[in-house]
């Protein structure tokens, strides 16, 4: 997993509560068995029209916007399915957080082991930011993950949650799997000590 | 006397494998199902790292997402979703797991087969890469969906690192009034909590409204959790349970499924148990329930009107609406029932067992689909088609003028090329109404099967109760 330690970026707003994965990247692309190329799919219904042309009034189509690291978006953000294929279109659009004041569980779990960190900020701060990206566009904030902070442009410093292993893992670029291989001892004693119980799935 | 603990903390604590100072806990998984849509980079992720399936005889595969719903003698047209089958089916073969294959007579939706074949147990840690994996909590199992970097922790070694969820009881008392089914439970609770509701949370559903139910209806119920914002919902397991299952293909027979009852009824939720959160809802007072916004959310009894943004204070959440209205083309103040509708659409893991199509064929039987209408009718698996045939629900479709397929996730999602046309109006038994969900522009109102089918038989949004005979 690709490390996380700080990123300063301007914030590509979008004000829209409870954006599902389904927007983020439709359904129909799912088909494929690769990881690769999920950008271009990226909020591709709100992004391309009818004869699949970008459309000028969409935010992540603006010249002005590319390269925009840091996602503001409304509350709720990731409902809806589990699709990991979210997460894997948000980082090679070029994402690495996204600003909201509540994430859907598992697009959390998800955006967590692909590197890319979820903000968790109060209704107050949120308002805030939008107000800033609104008044100048140009304005950057920056995300420093050692210790927790979300630094405005006026110096204000916003704390924000995440819990001490994910943290972990960001910073070191840990692989969960790697981490639970290294605990097959304890596995292979809990298997020996439920082996009925595990054993109840008995084709006839 | 140990402290009394609610059924979701007993499923915990049994499955709690290792734990670290300052890490999630080492998690236990009982069964992984396995689909053609979440797992390939999984298994390309094993592959690469020269792992195996660390218990191929917990984990199950079928075909639903990408798999047509034409008759399976016609081959899949789509290339793209030909190859994710037909890779699923090599991942299989390669890594020995079962698999009911697309050409298989027990082929159906991951969330329909398990159970139905009784792989889905109380009891049990069941995960799928898919959200709508609550649904096996209907039997008293802590169920739900993971992401591909998890399907690939699971198959490699039958865990995942996970923090403890709050638990949060909902509590459904009384009796459902006639015309008002376990689809509008749910809808209503969602609508209730909205769609951020249940975040970090597993339900429980508990009380005489839930009791009362059959286990299919207590799995539409878990199935629309994740609307919720709750990762998991489930029932403690009860004699319904235990005859529902009984005789199963997957379950314990003989002095194994004894000791298995025995283990299962220590399962519910201790007197005295305390819940992080509680909700309680009336079931006498609930009416059918229909969504008429663009998250599951945004719903309303089928005889009430659309809301008015003016009428909220906070401005992204009126945004928000205002934003569904418009994309919906529908006018606040207004009644949904008499909306003109194109597509009907009964299916999905949410409502395509049998009770499901027999409440459909019950309103249709002797009526016909309007004409301006297409409906759809998706049974959940190869096993319900055969049995709904054997029971000529088949015939009361057909001659309603309804399309008969075979099984499959279908226009829940629009993966297989089952799908609304920009614009269209569609009454779904699924469970997602999301921008798009059933086709691009489509515009989807989630309600139960006898809405569904009231609405098809008048071509608009119908209260069965006011449907004329």
């Amino acid at each position: 997993m690709a490390k996380f330690t700080t990123l300063t970026s301007r914030m590509m707003p979008m004000a829209v509560d409870n954006i599902d994965t389904d927007q983020i990247i439709p359904a129909r692309f799912l088909k494929t068995i690769s990881k690769e190329g999920l950008d271009k799919q990226l909020f591709n219904d709100w992004r391309y029209d009818a004869e699949g042309k970008p459309k000028a009034d969409f935010i992540l189509n603006a010249p002005e916007w590319q390269g925009v690291a840091i996602l503001l978006a409304g509350d709720n953000f990731g409902c809806g399915s589990s699709r990991e294929h979210a997460p894997w279109a948000l980082t090679q659009w070029g994402f690495r957080a996204i600003i909201s004041t509540s994430f859907a569980d598992i697009f959390k779990s998800n955006a967590l082991k692909n590197g890319l960190v979820p903000v968790v900020v109060s209704r107050e701060v949120h308002a805030k930011l939008f107000a800033l990206v609104e008044k100048d566009p140009q304005a950057q904030v920056t995300i420093e993950l050692a210790s927790q902070t979300l630094s405005l442009p006026d110096g204000t410093k916003v704390e924000f949650p995440v819990d001490g292993f994910s943290k972990h893992c960001l910073l070191e670029g840990v692989d969960e799997l790697g981490y639970i291989l290294h605990q097959m001892a304890a596995i292979e004693a809990y298997e020996a000590k439920k082996d009925v119980e595990l054993n109840t799935l008995q084709p006839s | 006397m140990s402290t009394p603990r609610t059924i979701i903390e007993k499923l915990w604590d049994s499955h709690v494998v290792a734990e670290r100072e300052g890490a999630p806990s080492l998690i236990y998984i009982d069964l992984h199902l396995v689909h053609e849509v979440t797992s390939p980079q999984a298994f390309a992720g094993l592959r690469a790292r020269g792992l195996k399936v660390r218990r191929p005889q917990n984990t199950f595969a079928t075909t639903d997402h990408s798999t047509p719903t034409t008759p399976r003698a016609l081959p899949i047209v789509d290339p793209i979703a030909k190859a994710q089958v037909e890779q699923l089916e090599t991942n299989c073969k390669e890594f020995g797991i079962p698999y009911f294959g697309f050409q298989n007579p027990k082929q159906g939706i991951v969330h329909v087969i398990g159970p139905e074949n009784g792989l889905t147990q109380p009891g049990m840690t069941v995960v799928c890469g898919d959200s709508h994996t609550a649904t096996h909590g209907a039997f008293g199992a802590l169920a739900f969906g993971i992401g591909t970097s998890e399907v690939e922790m699971v198959l490699a070694t039958q865990c995942l690192l996970q923090r403890k969820s709050r638990t949060y009881e909902v509590r459904v008392d009384g009796t459902l009034k006639p015309g008002v089914t376990a689809k509008d439970i749910i809808l209503a609770l969602i609508a209730r909590i909205g769609v951020g509701g249940g975040t970090g949370c597993v339900f429980e559903y508990r009380g005489s409204a839930i009791s009362a139910l059959t286990m299919e209806e207590r799995m539409t119920v878990c199935n629309m959790s994740i609307e919720g914002g709750a990762r998991a919902g489930l029932i403690a397991p009860d004699d319904a349970t235990y005859q529902f299952l009984a005789g199963k293909a997957f379950v314990p027979k003989g002095a194994g499924w004894d000791a298995a009852v025995a283990r299962w009824k220590t399962l519910p939720t201790d007197d005295g148990a305390t819940y992080d959160h509680t909700i309680s809802i009336d079931a006498n007072t609930l009416e059918p329930m229909i969504t008429f916004g663009t998250n599951p959310g945004m719903g309303i009894p089928v005889s009430g009107v659309v809301p008015d943004p003016a009428s909220i204070s906070d401005p992204l959440e009126r945004d928000s609406l205002t934003k569904a209205l418009k994309y919906m083309d529908l006018q606040p103040g207004k009644p949904l029932a008499g909306q003109p509708i194109n597509v009907v659409f009964v299916g999905s893991c949410t409502n395509s067992r049998m009770s499901d199509l027999r409440a459909a064929a019950g309103v249709l039987k002797g009526r016909k689909v309007n004409p301006k209408v297409r409906m759809m009718v998706v049974p959940g698996s190869m096993e319900i088609k055969r049995q709904a045939e054997a029971e000529g629900l088949d015939k009361v479709f057909r001659e309603a003028g309804a399309d008969w397929r075979e099984a499959g996730c279908s226009m829940c999602i629009a993966m297989n090329g089952d799908q609304l046309q920009p614009g269209e109006y569609s009454v779904s038994t699924s469970n997602r109404n999301f921008e798009g969900r059933q086709g691009k522009g489509g515009r989807t109102f989630l309600a139960s099967p006898l809405t569904a089918a009231a609405s098809a038989v008048t071509g608009v949004v119908t209260d069965i109760r006011a449907l004329k005979s």
